[in-house]
């Protein structure tokens, strides 16, 4: 195949096949024809738009972690943040009184202050981010227990489980909050010169300090972006549960990851794409869905995720 | 000892060597010439099993060898030391001697006492000593290079590639890598040596074959030939002077960087400066004489234990580059891997990367339109050689990464620049527009100050120059006191006098 033949054509199939994000779709494609051969629920409408509402916690949390991976870094404390995030908000309602956006609002304030925590401690005070991050979800996990006695804290107004359940048209609330949050990540990492910094920092931190980049705020800024994108989970986990869980989420750091991995972004950092993410994320999603509907038994299910990660990223790993 | 013919390589679609041919003798130095991006490296990664040839033959010792990776190679006695280093820092010299092929006791474990023994007997083949305990990122940037060829000797290498060793010496360490070179040839090893120093080629090499785009030139007896017809062989014109006129700066020219005063270490020497508008301030020195420190120290990229800077007459501090920048300070470091480039990123992103307050739209939003625009000026100006602007950087060759570091600069909207070995791996003829450039740069009032090891361009770019002697300035010469007599005296003896 010459160069010319293909670039003459409307579309060019050799940058396709080469682009990073030609071997997630590939998989989703594969993933989704499998599974639609195993249940014939799968194709349809009001299936696909649940396996899009399942998927969009993680996919929020996942916008986060992309920004932090793509550093360089790691983010392990986004579960238990949104999980103190949703708690503090519901008890703010519940148990002092307050309306229901203030308690939204201070959820959320929650997560970025603790992103800038991470962050802070990450960028100025030079510590590993796996170990920053990890004992900010030992605290965030804590405080919301010690917060909650332990307990779900129910009786929230309840127009806020129009974020969890809620329609627009068909779609759900859900999925729309997801496309706008990947939106907005999407023009915030290709079209900003903040988002060239986030890639350049993970490519090369040094050179990208020397030719003035302002590295340490860059790096804040992505720690808190993740803090906020696990506040937004947790709203419309909230409005899902009806009440503020201090248990929720856990381990929902590692699925994260695991969409951003699978998206096709590096771990080391520099190379990624959100879209890619996204993918990842809905991947994960069919695969939860499919081995449900197929009746596999859950402790089963987590092996069989497992080794499908592992052999994704195996076949990928040339590619990048 | 060493046959290519007809070698072609294509990355992808684009072919970048159209058959070439070399012929290596045992005991001779064979000099591997061409312009940035001619396909030197290429060669020889090929030769020593890195790549693959699209076509062609390699003979060792009139056999017909193909390799499918390096270790084949270095089974058939080829040696490279690459121009990009792959050393591992934090291992010592003799553990990064024998990575991969450590020499075992009967155990199983490590035989150290053996592998200490071969790697001293190999120093002291190449009559060289350093110490073998230190982590090797803490040595000379020489001596990281003495133990490239005392790693390659351990293998038993009778031709040894030496791609631009002496880019990154000084001319003392030159000249002793020139001994050991001498020293092997005498052994009967085969060494292709690539530089852009023509005057080193004249020095040490028997035979030159020189490349041009990826083409065969020609072969010929270093003997049978001089500078200019080397160029012109290489360029395919002649180069006029390389050098453009110092225009007069006057005396009273505004002084807009002062570094009152500056001190590296704790009871080091305190050293002070002023750089004039318009003017090139050289920093010359011997490697590790702290002109690369007190660079980093004004711009906080280095924890000198004092620094005090005055920019255009107000006291300023710097917590780090991001801080010069704003005020219209840039540098460009002096290693382009480690502290220069982003070698995931394309050309485009790596020269716009600190400069997207030229191209906006919005306010928020980078102009892809301008910025595409702005690179293709920025590699025009300094003729990066590559595909376009979305190649890769490291799909680049060395000198043309090096290039790209400079557009990025120049393209910048600066008024002081540090150049820290700004033509480091640069062909004469892109080194003769790239002192024009700044030249350009300085007659529309701006300022550079230039830290070089190759005397001949301290000399011919530096309005004035400082030198640098352990740690501090020891001296600052101008006028006709910047010749290398003076400036070598004060680099080494450091006689303290100040040529005002
Ligand atoms: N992996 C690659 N993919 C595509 N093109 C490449 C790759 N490696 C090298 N090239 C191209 O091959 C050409 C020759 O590069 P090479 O590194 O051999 O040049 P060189 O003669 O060593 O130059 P320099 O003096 O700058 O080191 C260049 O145009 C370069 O862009
Ligand atoms: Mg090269």
């Amino acid at each position: 195949m010459s160069h010319e033949a293909t670039a003459g054509r409307g579309f060019d199939l050799r940058r396709m096949i080469h682009s990073p994000l030609a071997l997630p779709l590939i998989g989703l494609i594969v993933v989704s024809v499998l599974m639609g051969f195993a249940s014939d629920n799968f194709f349809s409408v009001s299936n696909i738009f649940n396996v899009l509402r399942q998927v969009s916690i993680i996919a929020i949390l996942a916008v986060g972690m992309t920004f932090v991976i793509l550093t360089g870094g790691i983010d392990l404390s986004v579960g238990a943040v949104m999980a103190l995030a949703g708690t503090i908000a519901a008890g703010l309602m519940v148990n002092m009184g307050m309306p229901g956006w203030v308690g939204l609002l201070a959820g959320i304030g929650v997560g970025v202050v603790l992103g800038i925590f991470n962050g802070f401690l990450v960028a100025w005070g030079r510590m590993p981010a796996i170990i920053v991050t990890l004992a900010t979800m030992g605290m965030a996990r804590g405080l919301g227990l010690i917060y909650s006695g332990g307990y779900p804290i129910s009786g929230i107004p309840s127009w806020i489980s129009w974020f969890g359940v809620g329609r627009i048209g068909i779609v759900p609330v859900p999925v729309i909050a997801m496309v706008i949050i990947y939106a907005l990540a999407w023009v915030l990492l290709q079209r900003t010169a903040f988002g060239r910094h986030v890639y350049a920092i993970g490519g090369n931190e040094l050179a990208a300090k020397l030719s003035g980049v302002k590295t340490q705020r860059v790096k804040l800024a992505v720690y808190a972006i993740s803090g906020l994108t696990a506040a937004l989970a947790a709203i419309i986990l909230t409005g899902r549960l009806m009440s503020g869980q201090p248990n929720a989420g856990v381990g929902f750091e590692l699925d994260a990851i695991a969409a951003v991995v699978l998206g096709g972004t590096a771990i080391a950092g520099g190379r990624g794409l959100i879209l890619g993410t996204l993918i990842g994320a809905i991947l994960l999603g069919i695969l939860n869905n499919g081995l449900n509907l197929m009746g596999i038994n859950p402790y089963m299910q987590d092996v069989i995720k497992g080794l499908i990660i592992l052999l994704a990223i195996y076949i990928g790993r040339e590619w990048r | 000892m060493l046959e290519l013919n007809g070698i072609k390589k294509s990355f992808g679609p684009v072919e970048v060597l159209h058959g070439v041919d070399l012929t290596v003798r045992g005991g001779e130095v064979h000099a591997l010439l061409g312009e940035n991006g001619a396909g030197k490296s290429t060669l020889m990664k090929i030769v020593s099993g890195i790549l693959q040839p699209t076509e062609g033959t390699i003979r060792v010792d009139g056999q017909e060898r193909q390799f499918a990776d390096y270790d084949e190679a270095i089974e058939a006695g080829i040696g490279i030391v690459f121009q990009e280093f792959s050393l591992i820092p934090y291992l010592n010299a003799v553990e990064n001697m024998f990575l991969a092929r450590e020499m075992k006791t009967r155990l199983g474990l490590l035989d150290t006492r053996a592998m200490r023994n071969r790697a001293q007997e190999i120093l002291r083949r190449l009559d060289v000593s350093l110490p073998l305990d230190v982590p090797i990122g803490r040595l000379s940037v020489a001596e990281q290079q003495f133990v490239e060829i005392a790693k390659a000797l351990s293998l038993e290498a009778r031709i040894l590639v030496l791609d631009e060793p002496t880019a990154t010496l000084t001319p003392s360490e030159v000249e002793h890598l020139f001994k050991v070179m001498r020293e092997l040839r005498k052994q009967g090893v085969a060494i292709v040596f690539i530089s852009h120093h023509l005057e080193e080629i004249f020095e040490i090499c028997d035979r030159i074959t020189v490349l041009r785009d990826g083409n065969y030139v020609a072969t010929c007896d270093v003997a049978d030939t001089d500078t200019d017809r080397l160029v012109e062989m290489m360029v395919g014109r002649r180069i006029e002077n390389s050098f453009p006129p110092k225009p007069a700066i006057a005396k009273s020219a505004p002084v807009v960087l002062d570094c009152e005063e500056v001190q590296l270490r704790k009871d080091g020497p305190l050293s002070s400066f002023q750089l004039r508008q318009g003017e090139i301030l050289g920093f010359a020195g011997l490697v590790g004489s702290g002109r690369t420190e007190t660079a980093l120290a004004m711009l906080g990229a280095y924890p000198a234990t004092r620094c005090k800077l005055r920019v255009n007459g107000t006291e300023t501090r710097f917590r780090d580059p991001a801080e010069g920048l704003m005020q219209g300070i840039g540098l460009l470091p002096e290693s382009r891997k480690e502290q220069g480039l982003i070698t995931s990123f394309s050309i485009l992103q790596n020269i716009s990367i600190n400069n997207y307050g030229k191209y906006r739209k919005g306010h928020w939003f980078i102009d892809l339109k301008a910025e595409r625009a702005a690179t293709q000026d920025a590699m025009k100006q300094v003729r990066v050689k590559a595909q376009g602007p979305d190649a890769r950087l490291d799909t680049l060759s060395g000198g043309n990464q090096q290039k790209v570091v400079i557009a990025r600069w120049l393209n910048h909207q600066t008024r002081v620049l540090i150049f820290d070995e700004p033509t480091r791996g640069i062909d004469v003829g892109a080194k003769a527009e790239i002192y024009a450039l700044m030249r350009e740069y300085t007659a529309q009032g701006h300022s550079i100050i230039m830290i070089s090891s190759e005397l001949p361009e301290v000399i011919g770019m530096s309005d004035r120059v400082c030198v640098f002697r352990s740690g501090g300035i020891v001296a600052t010469v101008e006028g006709d006191h910047i010749n290398s007599e003076e400036i070598m005296t004060h680099a080494t003896t450091g006689r303290t006098r100040n040529v005002a």
